[in-house]
């Protein structure tokens, strides 16, 4: 059974009067153990999904289930207990700790609200985790401004891990920081998943670090998944046209390597209403295209791409 | 930050972390008093009010309508009375530092009550939205097409005039203001990652209104508050001026309105009094605008 | 040898608590791209400002130089300075949603420049603007000429600053992390567009950038610098085949994109220990306190730059005594 199980998800919010939706129609599984990565442009939707798995945002239909529990229908106050099983880490390392609050504070209250230990077992496993995340004691009793970008980050890590939650949804956790300190935060999210046994959803536009830290990967498109596969496979043999383009894009830094010019044109607007979502800015695009939305097709060993072409 | 790296002057070999820039919240306050002299002056000000204020009854026991000696006697004329006395013969440095008292009180209480009603009002409508944030919004804006202080004039002649019910019919027309300024904090750090982040721990809404969003929204809505404090006393003198004031304490607002008629021989009779009010309502801004500075948690930042 | 177009020698800037860009010198010759690559905070953005002397107030020019195309812009008078922006010398942005005016069409922002600068009239000035748009790949210029900026997307309005930018023919454009507000397959199509701008209109381009890919695929030479200095300075072939000096080498390691093969169950990721914040030596050289071969000596002195062969420098003392120096005339 796998940790995470995502069926027809769709989120929809108003926008000057008009519904725009979000997600649709996502399905996913993580398994215990396992890092999903999810790659798309801005706006793209992967931000938005990975806030509604975590009932941050309502879904307007569609089933999310933890562990087995369904968990998209529930109310706040059934949910909150079922919380301690999955925790965000967020993109903005300055934005998502609250200024006010001193680290141990910070880290101390999921504990308090969750009612777990004693106060001197929370203060144990405060010491522990800011341990884990190579944090010496004394940052305890520091504020957030005291810390540089990745160290805040390592603080947003260490507060999504507290809890001892078994899924971590990471939302772009290393793109606000420096190359130098990027490295060292991939590293420590390795470390912990082994030491652990964490399953990751890891959201993020960059396709490198994706390649470096997922074990499968979706590739997404105006709330659609368009591709999916492992990660060897995705990056032998990408099959959609929008994750070729997605990946002739990515600077390689050595410049010998020979730069193919992007097979794609335009910019992400909200899609054609018909058809599939890609084909205005596709280079292969054939008159099916335009009437039959296409559906996520196995071509084999769990590669799956929603194209008319490959079928 | 390559400036920090580059103040930092103790030299530990390569920690494998940097060590947290020490920069911390202590001392703030003092900084802010050297760089910032305006703040300085400010704060002097208002402190000499203040102690004039909590010290009126022992430098000037007894009630300030008494008597005390001639009328109409300027300034220096005699020493027992250094400020002079009005067309009464009541001594008008006893007046003063009574009526910083009713000034600050009403000033404080006003703010006090404003500050009140419009948080609430602003981070319900804030934080929920939807329906709430609507009809909240509606109710906000009735209040404020009333111009302030004719409000607090309708207010003041329904009920008695005492010091009690002025502060509250100021506190009653003030609230807006605070509850649009706390709305709007509400509304940009409702989306805040820290309180998504909050949300994703499993948090209640009123610990996520009470320990994450309020600490944040606060800092400005204290700026205001000196400046709501300086409004109420100047609508306070506005009501004592015309008369409207509790009849039974001497305010600075009444002292220029009782020395109205003798503007043109002894016009120290109203300079004093309007004198202690602009030095008072100048002050109460300097220190918002200090406050502001101080505030921010960036500020002091090269 | 070619004469450079700008030359920039000992640029110290300063904010009066704390001396942010010490001693930067570097050149650009006509017609290269030539990148300032480095971390946030490296000063790599206010050395490219203080270029047009536009500086954050408090900032100072304390010491150096920057003659370009003959003129000092470090001691031109302000007439002279305003006659070099936005001709000779351009400008663009991180932001493309907020370095346009968002009352004005966007057709009207591109002729300003050029009748500001060229006095030429209303109507050659909107014709010749019409030409730049779609120069830089605006489709139905003609008609997109009156519309307001927040009808353009993110690429697209970079692209009209782009036009913008190049209104006036100019010898050197400055660019700011161009885009890194942009999504990846954007970026791509907006920095070939500037390369084959380059190459048609024959200006130099000064790419500010922290992308090391960004660097090998659309640049011809390269500055690094670090904490407020430069430490490495080559052509990108050189510099990507080997770099020298060890930040730089920690820092190509470290990128997740640089061996293509690396996933997390095979391989660990290099990391440069600590923070730019971590502690500084007082005299010694920046990047002392992170680096795996330091010694003694690299915390007495700021190392200067020297060139190891000719057109690559490196400002460090180790690899500058592991490595033949020729001496530098």
């Amino acid at each position: 059974m796998s940790l995470l199980s995502v069926d027809n998800l769709h989120t929809r919010y108003v926008s000057r009067g008009r519904t725009v939706t979000a997600v649709d129609g996502v399905s996913l599984t993580v398994a215990a153990g396992e890092t999903v990565g999810l790659v798309g442009e801005s706006g793209c939707g992967k931000s938005t999904l990975g806030k509604t798995i975590l009932r941050l945002v309502d879904p307007a239909e569609g089933s999310i289930r933890i562990a087995g529990q369904e968990i998209a229908t529930l109310g706040q106050r059934a949910l909150a207990p079922l919380r301690r099983n999955m925790q965000m880490v967020f993109q903005d390392p300055y934005g998502s700790l609250n200024p006010r609050q001193t680290v141990g504070t910070l880290l101390e209250t999921p504990l308090k609200v969750h009612g777990m230990g004693s106060r001197r077992e929370r203060r144990a496993q405060v010491l522990d985790i800011l341990a884990r995340v190579g944090l010496p004691p004394d940052a305890a009793a520091r504020y957030p401004h005291e810390f540089s970008g990745g160290q805040r980050q390592r603080i947003g890590i260490a507060r999504a891990l507290v809890l001892k939650p078994q899924l971590v949804i990471c939302d772009e956790p290393v793109s606000a920081l420096d190359l130098s300190i990027q490295a060292q935060i991939l590293n420590l999210l390795v470390a912990l998943k082994r030491d652990l046994g964490l399953s990751y959803l890891f959201i993020s536009h960059d396709l490198s670090v994706v390649r470096y830290f997922a074990d499968r990967v979706l590739v997404m498109y105006l709330g659609r998944i368009v591709e999916s596969a492992d990660h060897a496979t995705l990056w032998r043999d990408p099959r959609h046209p929008y994750t070729r383009a997605l990946l002739s894009a990515v600077p390689v830094a050595d410049p010998t390597y020979p730069r193919a010019p992007v097979a794609m044109r335009g910019e992400v607007s909200s899609g054609p209403a018909t058809g599939c979502r890609f084909r205005t800015r596709c280079p292969i695009a054939i008159d099916r295209c335009a009437v039959e939305d296409p559906m996520l097709n196995d071509l084999g060993g769990q590669h799956r791409v929603a194209c008319h072409r490959l079928e | 930050m390559p400036l920090e790296g580059a103040l930092d002057r103790s030299a530990d070999a390569a920690p494998p972390i940097a060590r947290p820039l020490a920069r911390g919240r202590s001392g703030r306050l003092l900084r802010a008093c050297v760089t910032n002299p305006a703040f300085l002056v400010g704060l002097m000000i208002l402190l000499t009010v203040v102690a004039v204020a909590l010290l009126a009854p022992w430098l000037y026991p007894g009630d300030p309508q008494d008597m005390v000696a001639v009328p109409a006697m300027w300034p220096g004329e005699d020493w027992e009375h250094p400020l002079g006395t009005d067309s009464l013969g009541r001594d008008v440095a006893a007046g003063l530092a009574h009526g910083a008292r009713v000034s600050l009180l009403v000033g404080l209480s006003a703010a006090a009550i404003g500050l009140t009603i419009g948080t609430v009002v602003g981070a319900s409508a804030g934080y929920f939205g939807g329906v709430v944030d609507n009809a909240l919004s509606r109710l906000t804006e009735v209040f404020q097409t009333v111009p302030t202080f004719l409000l607090v004039i309708v207010i003041v002649a329904i009920v008695q005039p005492a010091a009690s019910t002025i502060a509250l019919a100021i506190g009653v027309a003030a609230w807006p203001t605070v509850a649009r300024l706390v709305r709007a904090q509400f509304r940009s750090l409702r989306e805040a990652d820290f309180v998504m982040a909050a949300r994703s721990l499993g948090y209640s809404s009123p610990r996520i209104i009470a320990m994450e969003v309020l600490p944040n929204a606060l800092p400005p809505v204290i700026v205001t508050t000196s400046v709501m404090v300086a409004n109420a006393i100047l609508t306070e003198a506005g009501l004592s001026f015309l008369a409207m004031g509790d009849p039974n304490l001497v305010s600075w607002g009444s002292m220029i309105g009782d020395g109205r008629s003798l503007l043109r021989t002894e016009w120290f009779l109203t300079a004093l009094p309007g004198a202690a009010i602009a030095l008072t309502v100048l002050s109460l801004n300097l220190v918002g605008d200090g406050l502001n500075d101080i505030l921010n948690p960036r500020s002091g930042l090269a | 040898m070619m004469y450079p177009l700008l030359r920039v020698e000992d640029l110290t800037i300063g904010f009066p608590a704390a001396t942010v860009v010490h001693e930067v010198s570097f050149e650009v010759f006509p017609g290269e791209t030539m990148a300032l690559v480095g971390e946030s905070g490296c000063g790599k953005s206010i050395t490219a400002f203080a270029l047009m002397r536009l500086l954050p107030p408090g900032a100072r020019i304390l010491r150096g130089e920057v003659m370009f195309d003959g003129i000092n812009l470090v001691t031109a008078a302000p007439r002279t300075l305003r006659d070099v922006r936005g001709r000779t010398l351009s400008l663009i942005l991180q932001e493309p949603m907020t370095s346009l005016n968002p009352v004005l069409p966007i057709g009207m922002q591109i002729a300003e420049v050029m009748r500001r600068h060229e006095g030429i009239g209303k109507a050659a000035a909107r014709r010749r603007s019409v030409e730049l748009l779609e120069l830089v790949g605006v489709t139905d210029a003609q008609r997109r000429y009156d519309d307001f900026p927040h009808h353009f997307s993110g690429g697209m309005r970079q692209r009209v600053m782009i036009a913008m930018a190049v209104a006036c023919n100019p010898k050197l454009l400055i660019a700011d992390e161009p885009t890194t507000a942009l999504d990846v397959t954007i970026q791509a199509q907006v920095l070939d567009l500037l390369d084959s701008l380059r190459r048609q209109l024959g200006m130099a381009v000064l790419l500010i950038t922290h992308d090391l890919g960004v660097v090998a695929q659309w640049a011809d030479r390269v500055t690094v610098m670090y904490a407020g200095r430069v430490v490495e300075q080559a052509p990108v072939r050189p510099f990507f085949a080997s770099p020298r000096h060890p930040y730089a080498r920690g820092l190509l390691d470290a990128s997740v994109g640089h061996d293509g093969e690396a996933h997390y169950t095979t391989r660990r990721l290099n990391e440069i220990p600590g923070s730019v914040a971590s502690a500084a030596f007082e005299h010694g050289c920046p990047f002392a306190p992170r680096c795996p071969v330091r010694i003694d000596a690299c915390r007495l002195s700021s190392p200067p730059l020297v060139a190891l062969v000719p057109e690559h420098r490196v400002a460090c003392i180790v690899t500058a005594g592991t490595e033949h120096v020729p001496a530098v005339g």
